[in-house]
């Protein structure tokens, strides 16, 4: 497969947030701001590409039996090594993001992608796919947070456009607003995909 | 790629040799991050304690001590503020478990008198837009300065003194249950001496 096309797959055609609906918890959960999705888009697309390309190495050694616990090792690693390097350098996104960078282990674009491309593929188009991937998801994430900031609290990227001292729509910080903008979000998605 | 067949010798080896890797990773990168890690968070509380007592030069970390909470089931962090060896506030470290949305710490600084100096949120997962407000000034203002023997530390609804904040009566009354288990642990132990 020419590698920008298995890159670029993950923005539209097969995005894991709009298209695939994997890892909805999080997408859920850590939106309620544009830098919330962000940081967390990042810290899994770092997760997805080391575990796609240490999948990508071992998978030969693995026997098929015991290759779900071995991949599920190799993505606990590589998680708990980003919680505590978030922990040790940006304490303010790891306090926002809390338990769900934990909860990065058990999303199941991770676990997903390991299955049914890295340990099919070798390591270069593994990196590839874990790169698309993951910035796929950030960026969904990303598009999710802005509209959930602007609507519900006026302000995007912590920029506040609204007077300072009035409020959003709180309906759309709160759980209920993520399944509303997700909702029309990828019905816009659908469009966009149906006309290309 | 032909799969690589299974047995027990290969499976337990491949498991043991995949998680010994992934310890010894894991150790060296908890051996480099532990000492930033443990710095932040000692930053973190000494900005909220910064935040809560009058000036001071000494430093309260190394002075804390720890006093029963006033139902005597846990205990409580106390900060003493020194300046030029003068007791100048004190800074206690406080909980609620009636929080909306798990448990709520404060740091809540007393002057010597007993006053209030200021309070700062140190934790909380209240409802986004509602209960969070309790870290705005607007609310944990109307605090400082009062003296919780005369000040009534419940919202007015409950009889007391505290304006809650609109819609989110239950993060209110945790906040005053809060700064109250402060306020009378504080007291217990004998206030400020």
């Amino acid at each position: 497969m020419n590698q920008w096309k298995n890159f670029i797959k993950g923005f539209i055609k097969e995005n894991p947030v709009f298209v695939l609906l994997l890892g909805m918890c999080p997408t859920l959960g850590v939106t309620s701001s544009a830098i919330n999705g962000l940081g967390m888009g990042l810290a899994t697309t770092f997760v997805l590409v080391m575990s796609n390309i240490v999948i990508a190495l071992i998978k030969g050694f693995i026997p098929d039996k015991v290759r779900i616990p071995s991949f599920i090792v190799v993505i606990a690693s590589f998680v708990t090594i980003v919680q505590m390097v978030l922990q040790a350098y940006l304490p303010a996104l790891y306090a926002q993001l809390g338990l769900f960078i934990p909860l990065i282990v058990v999303n199941c674009i991770i676990l997903g992608r390991a299955e049914a491309f890295a340990s099919k593929n070798g390591v270069w188009p593994s990196l590839i796919d874990g790169l698309g991937m993951g910035l796929g998801f950030a960026f969904a994430l990303t598009i999710l947070g802005s509209v959930r900031e602007m609507l519900g609290a006026g302000a995007i990227f912590n920029y506040k456009f609204i007077p300072a001292n009035s409020d959003g729509i709180l309906l759309f910080i709160l759980a209920p607003g993520a399944f509303i903008v997700l909702g029309y979000l990828i019905a816009i998605i659908n469009k966009i995909k149906k006309e290309a | 790629m032909a799969k690589k067949k299974s047995s027990l010798i290969n499976m337990v080896f491949t498991l043991f040799v995949i998680t010994l890797v992934a310890s010894a990773a894991l150790g060296y990168i908890y051996e480099l991050t532990k000492d930033p890690i443990s710095q932040m968070k000692q930053n973190k509380k000494l900005q909220a304690i910064k935040i809560v007592v009058p000036e001071f030069n000494n430093n309260p970390s190394a002075d804390m001590y720890k006093i029963p909470t006033y139902e005597g089931t846990d205990s409580l962090e106390c900060y003493p503020a020194k300046k030029d060896g003068e007791l100048v506030g004190t800074a206690v470290k406080t909980y609620t478990k009636n929080g909306f949305g798990g448990l709520v710490w404060l740091m809540v600084g007393f002057k010597t008198d007993g006053t209030i100096n200021d309070i700062s949120v140190l934790e909380q997962n209240e409802t986004p837009g509602l209960g969070t407000k309790m870290t705005t000034a607007k609310f944990k203002n109307q605090f400082n300065n009062k003296n919780p023997e005369q000040y009534k530390l419940s919202v007015k609804k409950d009889g007391g003194d505290v304006d809650a904040i609109t819609a989110a009566t239950i993060s209110s009354r945790a906040f005053c249950d809060a700064v109250n288990r402060a306020h009378k642990s504080f007291k217990n132990k004998g206030g400020d001496k």
